[in-house]
């Protein structure tokens, strides 16, 4: 049912944006019957790749050969023509539609004379499909009822339903239980062996280790090097990632955990009301908070600080309740949040960066109301030496810099405020490997300077890494707190999954 | 002062000049007395319009509130005997009242600030309308009022006390804005209110204060408006003035996005249309084209403004690229 097999390579793309280099001279060949895992820490490249892939834009140099014709870049159309087909990361489902019109939409089959909708015909055309990945959904049912699992089998679906020859998945199984994994990975061995090439984007090396034929990895832009079937292992793939071993990488605080500072006293959020949440976090400690996408981490975090009302219990800070749903309360506490979306809710990228670092101790360093700009400035310069911050020029747009810059820029914020308890919701999320190591460096010094750290991660190496103790979340819940000696990979998804 | 204040103080001047060389009346101290009040009255709120549009709100009910206001006001002293310096603290107080109001339905019940002031602009405007009876509200014939005229429609040195209560409420709204923390939050709110509540600004204060500054100002730009037209018909007076405000604003430099403006281009803004009213009555285009000529000179300036911009980003990344150039000619770098 397929077209003859795809050979695809890129050659030498580079691409470049006005504050980053994405993409230095990267190259990635794949042909039909393949399995390609792509890996590479977030803000490698891979998404930008994928853009050029699928013709969302167009690369600065190099060249993109399929069978044999090269060209500069593509467009998406042309991309489609050519059998290369996408199921991003974040699913759109149209959820007002049904599985075979979200399948075929735009591509809708008309019924005579009138050029209405028709619906039996699609749902003919679309369900051959379904049974070939052995969906156990119809092409009547409402994409609203569908499980992100689901979902993701009829994202496939619609890429098959385009002749497809080369089929990205991006972060496939990011959001999936274990044995809706398994099915997804046998449905990729079985496109395999009907000749479709397959580049597989995952953090989850065991799945890359399981499936892919060869490993192709980047590294802040660059290619990192290549692992061939034989050579697939998870230390050498992690070697390829970060450039270095991962022990040396990582390291917990070397303090003796001191008393409680942070304490939620059956806490209820707005997500999850029927369940109640106490959880401690002690001064010198960094407390990791795991658990799948959705199990509430993100909406305790907002709650602790106040920017979400709660529903019942209260937060405490070394003893003392501080006010529900009040980010100024929670600050006058000694909390600060580094929000999980640096750009909409951590920075204002219009604004420079002294102005970005002041904002939160501006009423501190003004004289009767007036903002001192000396002031100002010199605390932005004393936290860019401290966070080694690369930037030229404390007055320029804080959106200029890249986006690990940015994310220090979001402590930095915070540290001018010497707060007792620092939430950091996904802080390595999208940054490059050195600015990696110095929010790490960071978190470690502020614990063993007494601070009470709970750093919220879906990376599952950095939260084993960097933590004290682990607490998982599910279902709004913590479902087990893991000590250091406890720590690991499958003790923590036992805990995350029912 | 930022660039873009330089750009429009450069076109006023220009203006200015070729307005002048086409008919040296415009420089007669008349006409420059003249247009100098009518930049005071409308630069107040101007100015307070600014505050608004600063916290990417919209407030369109200032010309029904210069209506109603000024109503009040000479209704209060002509017809009920109130003595004026109580007429003007009551006005006051109602204008607080109104912006508190709007600043609540924004910021409490999440009203969009278009909505809001739409309303505010009908209600306001009929509510004037009935209060006169859709009659005019004026002062009664012989009534003195030697302090009140003096303080409002007076002069000194030859200055209209309009100009000079438009340049002082400017210096105040620049040190405001520009200068101190409440300024620096409003700006924030204005740039990106999810931020802002991150960094623990009480965001809902901000922009319920940026209503009742706004509103403030208002009623004592209608306080001079009443005195200036000595009476009010409430069926016109003020109207669009708002969208006057409006264009000032964005003629100095505040997007309706929010978060960015400076007080200096307000005034520039300002000065900018009253001078270009009085070339069309200088020059002779016929009035009727007034609103045809300012809408032009905002497009024309927008497009330079934004097309400037563009070509400053592009200039940034082609920095950008030759920089990568001259790092990929060096060895790569193997760690």
């Amino acid at each position: 049912m397929f077209a003859a097999r795809i050979s695809l390579d890129l050659v030498g793309i580079t691409k470049v944006y006005p504050s980053a280099v994405a993409l230095n001279c990267v190259s990635l060949g794949i042909r039909g019957g393949e399995v390609v895992g792509l890996i590479g820490e977030n803000g490698a490249g891979k998404s930008t790749l994928m853009k050029v892939l699928g013709g969302a834009i167009a690369p600065d140099e190099g060249e993109i050969v399929i069978d044999g014709q090269s060209a500069a870049s593509l467009t998406p159309s042309a991309a489609l023509a050519r059998g290369i087909a996408f199921v991003h990361q974040e699913l759109n489902p149209f959820s007002n539609l049904d599985v075979a019109g979200n399948v075929l939409l735009g591509r809708e089959l008309r019924s005579r004379p009138f050029g209405f909708i028709d619906h039996a015909a699609m749902a003919d055309r679309v369900r051959p499909l379904l049974d070939m990945l052995g969906a156990r959904f119809q092409p009547s049912t409402p994409a609203s009822e569908l499980s992100l699992a689901d979902q993701q089998l009829m994202e496939i679906a619609k890429a098959l339903s385009t002749n497809v020859r080369l089929l990205i998945l991006d972060e496939p199984t990011s959001s999936l239980t274990l044995a809706e994994t398994r099915r997804l990975l046998d449905v990729i061995r079985r496109l395999r062996a009907d000749g479709v090439a397959i580049l597989f984007i995952t953090h989850r090396l065991a799945e890359v280790e399981e499936v892919a034929d060869r490993v192709v990895a980047l590294r802040d832009g660059h290619n990192a090097g290549e692992l061939p079937k034989g050579g697939i292992t998870r230390d050498a793939m992690v070697r390829l990632m970060i450039g270095r071993d991962v022990k040396q990488f990582y390291t917990p605080p070397t303090t003796k955990e001191g008393s409680v500072v942070l304490k939620t006293q059956r806490l209820r959020t707005r997500t999850y009301p029927d369940v109640s949440v106490d959880l401690d976090v002690r001064s010198g400690e960094i407390l990791g908070l795991a658990g799948l996408v959705g199990a509430g981490r993100t909406e305790l975090a907002r709650a602790m600080f106040g920017i979400d009302p709660v529903e019942a219990g209260h937060v405490e800070v070394d003893g003392r309740p501080i006010a529900a749903g009040s980010v100024p309360a929670a600050i006058a506490a000694g909390i600060c949040l580094v929000p999980e979306d640096r750009k909409s809710e951590g920075l204002f990228l219009d604004f420079s960066l002294a102005e970005n670092i002041a904002l939160p101790s501006l009423s501190q360093i003004a004289t009767a109301g007036f903002v001192d700009h000396k002031a100002e400035l010199a605390m932005a310069d004393r936290f860019r030496t401290r966070l080694s911050i690369r930037a030229l020029r404390l007055d320029r747009p804080v959106g200029e810099l890249s986006g690990g810059n940015q994310q220090k820029v979001v402590l930095a914020k915070w540290l001018g405020l010497k707060p007792r308890v620092i939430i950091l919701d996904e802080p390595t999320r999208g940054i490059d490997v050195g600015a990696k190591a110095e929010v790490y460096r960071l978190m470690r010094d502020l614990a063993e300077a007494g601070a009470a750290v709970l750093m919220i991660s879906s990376d599952m190496e950095e939260v084993i890494g960097v933590s004290t103790r682990v607490a998982v979340m599910r279902r709004g819940a913590i479902a087990g707190v893991l000590s250091r000696s406890e720590l690991s990979e499958e003790a923590i998804l036992r805990l995350a999954v029912e | 002062m930022y660039k873009k204040d330089l750009g429009l103080a450069v076109l006023v001047i220009t203006v200015g000049a070729i307005v002048t060389l086409v008919n040296p009346r415009f420089v007669s101290p008349i006409n420059l007395a003249n247009t100098a009040n009518l930049i005071g009255l409308f630069g107040l709120f101007s100015i307070a319009e600014a505050f608004v549009i600063a916290t990417a709100g919209i407030e369109l009910s200032i010309g029904s509130v210069i209506a109603l206001l000024g109503v009040i006001f000479i209704d209060l002293i002509a017809s009920h005997g109130v003595p004026w310096p109580v007429a003007f603290a009551i006005v006051l107080a109602l204008s607080v009242v109104i912006g508190l109001l709007h600043g609540w339905l924004i910021t409490q019940l999440k009203l969009q600030p278009f909505v809001v002031t739409l309303c505010g602009l009908l209600i306001y405007r009929g509510i004037a309308r009935f209060y006169t009876k859709d009659g005019t509200a004026g002062f009664t014939f012989g009534t003195d009022l030697p302090m009140l005229e003096y303080i409002f429609v007076g002069r000194t040195a030859g200055v209209p006390h309009s100009v000079i209560a438009f340049g002082l409420f400017a210096v105040l709204a620049w040190f405001l804005l520009h200068r101190t923390v409440f300024g620096r939050h409003l700006l924030a709110v204005g740039k990106n209110e999810e931020a802002a509540r991150y960094s623990g600004i009480n965001t809902k204060r901000v922009i319920i204060l940026a209503y009742v500054l706004c509103m403030f100002l208002t009623a004592v730009s209608a306080v001079f408006f009443a005195m200036y037209t000595r009476s009010v018909q409430p069926s016109s007076h003020g109207n669009f003035y708002e969208l006057y405000a409006i264009a000032a604003a964005v003629l100095g430099g505040f997007s309706l996005r929010g978060g960015e403006g400076s007080i200096v281009g307000v005034v520039l803004g300002v000065v900018l249309l009253q001078v270009l009213q009085n070339l069309v009555n200088l020059l002779g285009i016929p009035s009727s084209l007034n609103f045809a000529v300012m809408g032009t000179v905002i497009l024309v300036g927008v497009i330079a403004d934004t097309q400037f911009h563009a070509y400053r980003q592009r200039r940034h990344h082609s920095a950008t690229r030759s920089a990568l150039a001259r790092v990929s000619d060096m060895p790569p770098v193997n760690s």
